[in-house]
């Protein structure tokens, strides 16, 4: 007890901890650091508030066009006023409600898979009933719905369609073609090989050019396959290349101890591949696969060039009537929120998924 | 494991060999890693390979599960030959365990997962019954309690002992062992080889590559010495360890030693 009292309790120096310390350690460690901190700080006190000005103090919210050209800051009205054109596009005016439940059952769904160990048959079974709905609820036609041509869809819903599509669809597909190139089968793997190569080659606003402009001339009179289709076949077709090439990646950073081990207890290789392999390698690739993912539900505002209104699409029409021109600012920064919040959850929901898939490393001492 | 056999118990000599080697070549492209290898192995006979490093003792027991493809010569495992035939390969692994340098063992399972998964998939066998099966060998090779852990968590003798016990879930005929103690850290080593001697009393036929004397003169029926890829010598365990007869065994053994 005595020796307790005799030691002087020492603290660090006051200007190492607490908001000093800080500062110094992140903020001004160093000449360079100090100066670019400066800069940081004059350029944002600069910027920000008049910013605010601009989005927040000046700004209008619900006016008509004409309004909107005589206030000094933004229009936010641009928005406001064309909201449901921007978001649903050439969708029967009256029927719009369809597409949100759909997006709103999509959601649902969505946040509802994110735990990993809800992820089993009967959810299979949900998510099939699930899109069912949502494709009845666009296309219409039964229950009394009326049927809606796809050349109507438009704006958010065929966004969400043509990219929650294009990766479902394409991520099994560049498995498939993973592993195709891995083959020992030489027919196989060249055609892997030629496919993989060949599309990587390609822009997509290529394949989409093709895909409604040329492959209909391959098809006899009278048949024709639906433009949305086509265009999602384009992004699906294209996106499994890049897929295929991360995943590849994966399969080769596995130890081939454990091909080794699957093997010699007489797992073939469909079960080798599927109990063993792929569950380790696809983990692995997660993070480039979300970034492919990702750039692949940008892209999906391409599809403008073959003339499908596309949420990006759509927003330019409105800004090209007379009553909104020159507010492209205003709507810009509107579509590119919703595109950040749904690459960001995209990001966030893998990152989620990749975490619970870890299992534990750390040997433990107790035995 | 029904048979209760005594330690060192010759193998009967009438016995039909389990494994035969017939004048089998391998090469790896241009370098020929296995020359006119040649040998018979009859059940439940222990037989311990040893040679320096480089010397194809790994890759001839590879050759016997098929994870290497020979190029001349015969192997026949119980009864089966090894060709190309992919049925007769997937066959032959059924029988044939093997347990590796590094384990190997699946990092994305569980243990109790890393040894059902054989006699799931391979053997059909219902889920309930697989884990009272790998529950039993986990006792065998005395981890019963980690069943449930991933083998990140558990020691490097252990996570052997998993992999031990996961190719006898497949009911093995044959064990083959590919330096099973020489990734492991030497207090492990002991745990490992008590393993494989209960193992090896129990009457499993065993081929082993491994430099661990004391294991060899324990339970080995013969030791065999390799080099440059060939059978060079092949005796008695004592015989060989105390009296080899071809120089290169006694520069081996005087470097080992």
């Amino acid at each position: 007890m005595a020796e307790t009292t005799q030691i002087e309790e020492i603290k660090p120096p006051i200007t190492d901890v607490g908001v000093i310390g800080w500062l110094r350690q992140h903020l001004f460690n160093g000449l360079f650091s100090s100066i670019a901190t400066l800069l940081i700080l004059g350029f944002l006190v600069r910027v920000i508030p008049q910013f605010i000005q601009w989005a927040f103090i000046d700004s209008v919210w619900f006016t008509s066009g004409q309004e909107c050209h005589q206030a000094e800051g933004a229009c936010w009205s641009v928005i406001t006023q064309n909201i449901r054109f921007t978001i649903f596009g050439y969708f029967p005016y009256e029927h719009q409600w369809r597409p949100l439940v759909a997006m709103i059952i999509l959601v649902g769904m969505l946040i509802y898979s994110r735990e990993w160990d809800r992820w089993n048959k009967r959810l299979g079974y949900v998510w099939i009933f699930a899109l069912f709905v949502m494709g009845l609820l666009m296309k219409g036609g039964l229950f009394g719905l009326v049927p809606v041509e796809s050349t109507k869809w438009s704006g958010l819903p065929l966004t969400l369609l043509l990219s929650f599509f294009g990766i479902l669809a394409s991520y099994p597909l560049g498995v498939m073609l993973a592993l195709g190139r891995q083959s020992q089968m030489p027919i196989i793997k060249s055609l892997c090989v030629v496919y993989i190569e060949m599309i990587r080659g390609v822009p997509l606003i290529t394949m989409l050019f093709m895909s409604s402009v040329m492959f209909p001339l391959f098809l006899p009179e009278g048949v024709t396959i639906d433009k949305v289709l086509r265009a999602q076949a384009a992004i699906i077709l294209f996106t499994a290349a890049y897929i295929a090439e991360v995943v590849r990646g994966g399969l080769q950073a596995m130890d081939r101890g454990q091909y080794e081990a699957a093997e010699s207890l007489g797992l073939n290789y469909f079960q080798m591949m599927r109990m063993i392999i792929l569950p380790q390698a696809l983990k692995i690739v997660i993070p480039p696969t979300v970034g492919i993912l990702i750039s692949a539900f940008k892209d999906t505002s391409l599809v403008v060039i073959i003339a499908l209104y596309d949420i990006l699409n759509t927003t330019k029409s409105v800004l090209s009537e007379p009553e909104w021109t020159g507010f492209s600012t205003e709507a810009y920064i509107f579509i590119a929120m919703i595109f950040y919040v749904c690459c960001f959850s995209m990001s966030q929901y893998s990152r989620r998924i990749e975490k619970q898939l870890e299992y534990k490393h750390t040997p433990n001492q107790e035995s | 494991m029904s048979t209760e056999q005594t330690s060192n118990q010759t193998p009967s000599a009438e016995g039909t060999p389990i494994i035969e080697i017939i004048e089998m070549h391998k090469w790896f492209d241009d370098f020929h890693v296995l020359k006119d290898i040649n040998l018979e192995v009859r059940p439940q006979e222990k037989i311990v390979v040893c040679g320096p490093s480089g010397s194809g003792k790994s890759t001839m027991i590879r050759c016997i599960n098929r994870l290497e493809e020979h190029q001349r010569g015969k192997i026949i495992v119980n009864g089966t030959e090894l060709t190309r035939d992919l049925k007769n390969i997937e066959r032959v692994r059924t029988e044939v365990g093997m347990v590796f340098q590094h384990f190997n063992l699946f990092p994305h399972l569980t243990i109790l997962d890393n040894l059902t998964v054989g006699p799931i998939w391979v053997r059909k066998m219902p889920k309930k019954e697989a884990e009272e099966l790998a529950m039993h060998y986990l006792e065998i090779v005395k981890i019963p309690e980690q069943a449930q852990k991933y083998p990140g968590q558990v020691s490097g003798g252990q996570q052997q002992r998993v992999a031990i016990a996961r190719s006898l879930c497949m009911k093995p005929k044959i064990m083959l062992f590919d330096e099973p103690t020489s990734a492991l850290d030497p207090e492990m080593i002991k745990e490992v080889l008590d393993v494989m001697v209960d193992l090896a009393r129990e009457g499993m036929t065993m081929i082993v590559v491994s430099h661990e004397m004391g294991f060899a003169k324990e339970v080995a029926d013969r030791v065999i010495f390799m080099d440059f890829g060939e059978i060079v010598e092949e005796n008695e365990p004592f015989e060989f360890f105390d009296n080899p007869k071809h120089d290169r065994t006694k520069l081996f053994l005087s470097q080992i030693l």
